[in-house]
């Protein structure tokens, strides 16, 4: 039974302890934090966010991601009350050991230049307990305002939130009893926050959480570089690889000779965006529930133009294969992607039970 | 002529014909009416333009009548009209009713279910009863709309409601036999596409035919249900006989919806020179158009719960056969494959027959109106 393991060798030594972030949620209340949570990792629709009622205090939750990720998510209520609790009795509790935060902003806010200053403190109160924290920036409810609007609005809302930022983290450096911070070797160019523009109504909000569970996945390129040998063998042109019930896309590979062809530079999102709602088709169809598993096979042959396949991949993945037109070479990449499993079972995490579940074994 | 007849005396379909589309000519024109802000446009937009529905707010009220030709299997023309003109007692401007209702197929007289619809109906009324006199083919159809946040009692409450005082109004005028339909629908949801569907349905010539192909591939391959979808509207134009189920019916459209996403980020530009060289290099030395199966785009999707697949095939540029599978018969794919080749070839050859026949019999019968389709 031991040897079935085999292809996970290269990192096995660091693959068998479960990584555990934490990841903040925050922002002003009614802005949209838990509505995108449940969208993500609980599969809600857009619409269904309706029913959601305000957070009280702080809602932590558990997310499994992959086998050995685990997100602790700490969605915080945004009511003032509690805002001023976060930052006074609560402040160490919930500043520390900060993997991530994430600052939901809402575009529609009457009073931004209350936003802001309330933004300034939480990231102050980042700075003093968890320095290489990574900031994510949200401007969410973009469906709000008139496409064309939106950009220009963006762009000023971000500009005015770096600046708060840099001013929050010169006045945490200067600070006497912190100047640890400086030392530290975090720079004014590590704390620049990340912004997306994003909305529950379209594939924006998909592109901002890839890039934010993109940074935190543990044995990334490994990942990445096994989908390259398996692209390189089959002769795909492109691989995605994406989480099983979230469907964010954890890695992905595309054939160096077509890497910069594909005009749509926004695929990764959209397809994630594709396949989550085609899993919500399938669950009002057959009646299971959302967060189960909803099609195991996916396949289409566009003639003389490409082929492509989508299939459970691990226990916790799916991966996508697109590839060149052609019978035999589709035939031939399906057989090989099956026996590539036992490759990615480290994705399944530690406690997987080896030589159990998903497919055969390479022999 | 001869020709014509002896042809519709064959054709089982043909009771309905005379009815829908008495001088079988090309372009059927699809009005949309009601009262302003009753969503015209936003329809026109969802179903023919894939607007999203949400961003269906920021549309302009229509000023203008608003002309839209939909090419397709059938080509369509789609006529928005502003809700604020009465077409039938304008002061300002005789409208040329000929030229508007003249080769009309349908009228969607869209009524607004939340807002008080007594006027809309009392404007319906008036609108069916100077069609009925001037131009009785014209095929009624009422869209009673947003009904998406209504209780399903009430939206049957509403149905009801409209229906009556529509039929009441009729029968006193003694026109009951004016053909009206009812559909209730939102753009929220798939309701208005299976609306225009009905609707379209009962403009296309030899349903019938149509209809009984796809039976009876459905008795061959075992299949649950099989759609015949026109792809850029998610329109189906012909079902089998087995009940209506509006739930297949969604999953059917949702896959179309898939396969067109895919086809737009993987085969809607072109692939760098020299691919078809290097693809015919070992290990599969073969010409490209030797090496794939079919040269029609084709699908399957299998479902985890009780492994139900799904399979599409593309027919023309226009249309897709979608069908579901009963348990199962994944195994028997290129079985199917081969019933679903010769059924698609059948419907390829039935529609170039009956396109054929249409802008004949256009051109012959009448010649100035025809042109007037063209330019218009």
């Amino acid at each position: 039974m031991a040897d079935t393991d085999v292809g996970a060798q290269p990192a096995s030594m660091g693959l068998r302890k479960v990584k555990k972030q934490k990841v903040l949620l925050m922002g002003k209340s009614g802005s949209g934090k838990s509505s995108m949570r449940s969208i993500i990792f609980s599969n809600y629709l857009a619409r269904d966010t309706r029913r959601l009622g305000a957070t009280i205090d702080i809602d932590l939750s558990h997310v499994k991601f992959l086998g050995n990720l685990t997100l602790n998510l700490w969605d915080c209520g945004g009511q003032e009350a509690f805002m001023d609790n976060y930052l006074s009795q609560q402040r160490a509790h919930v500043f520390s050991n900060v993997g991530v935060l994430i600052y939901v902003f809402d575009i529609e806010s009457r009073d931004s230049e209350r936003d802001l200053f309330t933004y300034g403190n939480i990231v102050s109160a980042l700075f003093q307990y968890s320095r290489e924290a990574k900031i994510f920036v949200l401007i969410h409810k973009m469906d709000l305002i008139q496409p064309h609007l939106r950009e220009p609005l963006f762009d000023e809302r971000v500009a005015l939130i770096r600046r708060k930022t840099l001013d929050a983290f010169n006045l945490v450096r200067k600070q006497p009893g912190n100047s640890d911070v400086a030392s530290g070797g975090v720079t004014e160019a590590d704390v620049e926050p990340q912004a997306f523009a994003t909305s529950i109504w379209d594939q924006s909000l998909y592109k901002a959480w890839s890039s934010i569970i993109h940074d935190l996945i543990p044995n990334l390129s490994i990942i990445e570089h096994q989908l390259a040998t398996l692209g390189a063998a089959i002769e795909a042109e492109e691989i995605l690889l994406f989480e099983r019930t979230s469907f964010l896309v954890v890695s992905k590979w595309t054939a160096p000779s077509a890497a910069a062809e594909n005009p749509f530079g926004d695929r990764f999102e959209r397809l994630s965006n594709v396949l989550k709602a085609w899993k919500h088709t399938c669950s009002k169809y057959t009646g299971t529930p959302r967060n189960s598993e909803q099609f195991s096979d996916f396949e289409y042959k566009a003639g003389a133009n490409f082929s492509v396949f989508v299939t459970k991949f691990t226990t916790n993945t799916y991966i996508q294969v697109v590839l060149p037109p052609g019978e035999a070479r589709f035939n031939a990449a399906k057989l090989n992607v099956g026996i590539a499993r036992s490759w990615f079972k480290f994705l399944d995490g530690p406690s997987a039970p080896v030589g159990s579940g998903s497919g055969p074994a390479g022999e | 002529m001869e020709n014509r007849q002896r042809q519709q005396k064959q054709d089982g379909s043909k009771a309905q014909e005379p009815a829908t589309n008495p001088q079988g000519k090309g372009k059927p024109r699809l009005l949309l009416m009601g009262q302003r802000r009753s969503g015209k446009s936003s329809i026109s937009s969802v179903v023919f333009h894939k607007l999203p529905p949400n961003e269906t707010l920021y549309l302009e009220s229509t000023a203008r009548i608003q002309k839209d030709s939909l090419n397709s299997f059938m080509d369509f023309q789609v006529w928005d009209f502003p809700g604020q003109i009465d077409i039938f007692d304008n002061p300002n401007f005789a409208f040329d009713m000929d030229a508007i209702f003249g080769e009309v197929g349908a009228l969607i007289w869209v009524i607004d279910a939340q807002d008080d619809y007594l006027e809309a109906v009392a404007k319906l009324n008036s609108t069916i009863l100077h069609l009925q006199r001037s131009y009785p083919h014209i095929i009624i159809e009422v869209f009673i709309h947003k009904v998406d946040g209504l209780s399903d009692d009430y939206k049957l409450d509403i149905q009801r409601d409209v229906t009556i005082r529509i039929q009441d109004e009729l029968s006193d005028q003694g026109l009951e036999n004016a053909s009206i339909s009812f559909h209730l629908t939102s753009i929220y949801n798939h309701s208005i596409f299976e609306a225009f569907s009905k609707v379209i349905q009962k403009l296309i010539p030899r349903l019938g035919q149509l209809e009984a192909m796809l039976t009876s591939l459905c008795r061959t391959c075992r299949f649950d249900k099989a759609y015949l979808f026109d792809v850029n509207t998610k329109i189906y134009i012909a079902t089998d006989s087995s009940p209506e189920d509006v739930a297949s019916y969604e999953i059917c459209s949702d896959y179309v919806d898939v396969i067109i996403d895919f086809t737009e980020v993987y085969g809607s530009w072109e692939r760098g020179p020299g691919r078809r060289e290097r693809l015919e290099q070992a290990p599969w030395p073969k010409k490209l158009d030797d090496q794939i199966g079919c040269d029609l785009a084709e699908s399957g999707m299998v479902l985890s719960d009780a492994q139900r697949p799904i399979m599409l095939r593309e027919v023309d540029r226009f249309l897709a056969l979608v069908a579901i599978m009963k348990e199962g018969s994944y195994d028997k794919i290129p079985l199917i494959n081969l019933n679903v080749d010769e059924v698609v070839k059948g419907l390829t050859e039935f529609f170039e027959i009956t396109k054929h026949r249409e802008t004949r019999l256009g051109g012959k019968d009448d010649p100035g109106e025809g042109q007037l389709a063209i330019g218009s």
